[in-house]
């Protein structure tokens, strides 16, 4: 499966910064489908982790409040241009995956 | 104020509907994480339930966050502090459905600085809660929301 996240990530000075951007439609389960009145199931994301060498450098909870299409940003210490970043992400429907994103 | 009655009328219904139904997400969903948390329909609650403690009023944290959001299904907001030890940031909207939006956990390393964005479904209070050094520290602010991010 492709990776729906895409991503930024800049080493300057000792630190990487990255932004990533997930391409995911963030299902409330609040919603009513317009046409039958049924109520559209959640499907969210829910756990996001973000590893560097092995390291965990980011981490997150996510409720159903997150906007759809989700964008992070954060700051580690660490981290070259060229180096590997690991994004693990799990939706509440059970689907999970893991992609990687490489440092500028 | 250019908002059609229409288009109020459909989010209130929409956003009514919703409130009851913030309790009825399966447990599965939450298996590995904090369930009640995330589930309360009540933000002190929600607190209580990830925290077991009250977080005190800080000035030392910075919450960025439009005063005004014309789209509630999008709104940035950045938290960040100059706290040391900084273990998480959790952000939450007090009037959604379900007001804890999100935690995130700051590893050593990490500075303590997130920018997400999020859904409101009206105008209400964000709150960000910092935990450093086991003590929990928030800060609040109103946004004001022209339409809501709850109907779609």
């Amino acid at each position: 499966m492709a990776g729906i996240f895409k991503v930024k990530a800049k080493a300057k000075g000792g630190v990487t910064k990255v932004k990533m951007l997930a391409k995911h439609v963030m299902e409330t389960g609040q919603r009513k489908d317009k046409k039958t009145g049924d109520i559209i199931p959640a499907k969210f994301i829910q756990e996001l982790t973000v590893q560097h060498a092995g390291n965990t450098v980011f981490s997150g909870q996510l409720g159903t409040a997150v906007s759809k299409n989700p964008y992070f940003s954060f700051t580690f210490a660490g981290g070259a241009k060229g180096d590997e970043l690991s994004i693990s992400w799990a939706e509440n429907t059970g689907t999970s995956a893991t992609e990687t994103a490489k440092i500028k | 104020m250019t908002m059609h009655r229409r288009t109020v009328v459909k989010a209130m219904l929409a956003c009514g509907a919703l409130v009851g139904l913030g309790a009825v997400i399966p447990g599965v969903a939450f298996a590995a994480r904090n369930k009640g948390a995330f589930g309360s329909d009540d933000q002190a609650k929600a607190m209580q339930a990830l925290f077991d403690a009250e977080p005190a009023d800080s000035p030392d944290i910075v919450l960025k966050a439009p005063s005004i959001a014309e789209n509630g299904a999008v709104v940035p907001v950045t938290v960040s502090t100059e706290m040391t030890n900084v273990e998480s940031i959790s952000i939450f909207v007090a009037d959604n459905p379900t007001p804890l939006v999100a935690e995130f956990m700051i590893p050593a390393g990490t500075e303590a600085k997130v920018a997400t964005r999020i859904r409101m479904g009206k105008t209400s209070t964000i709150t960000a809660v910092v935990k450093a050094d086991g003590k929990l520290f928030s800060t609040a602010r109103e946004t004001k929301v022209t339409i809501g991010g709850c109907g779609g």
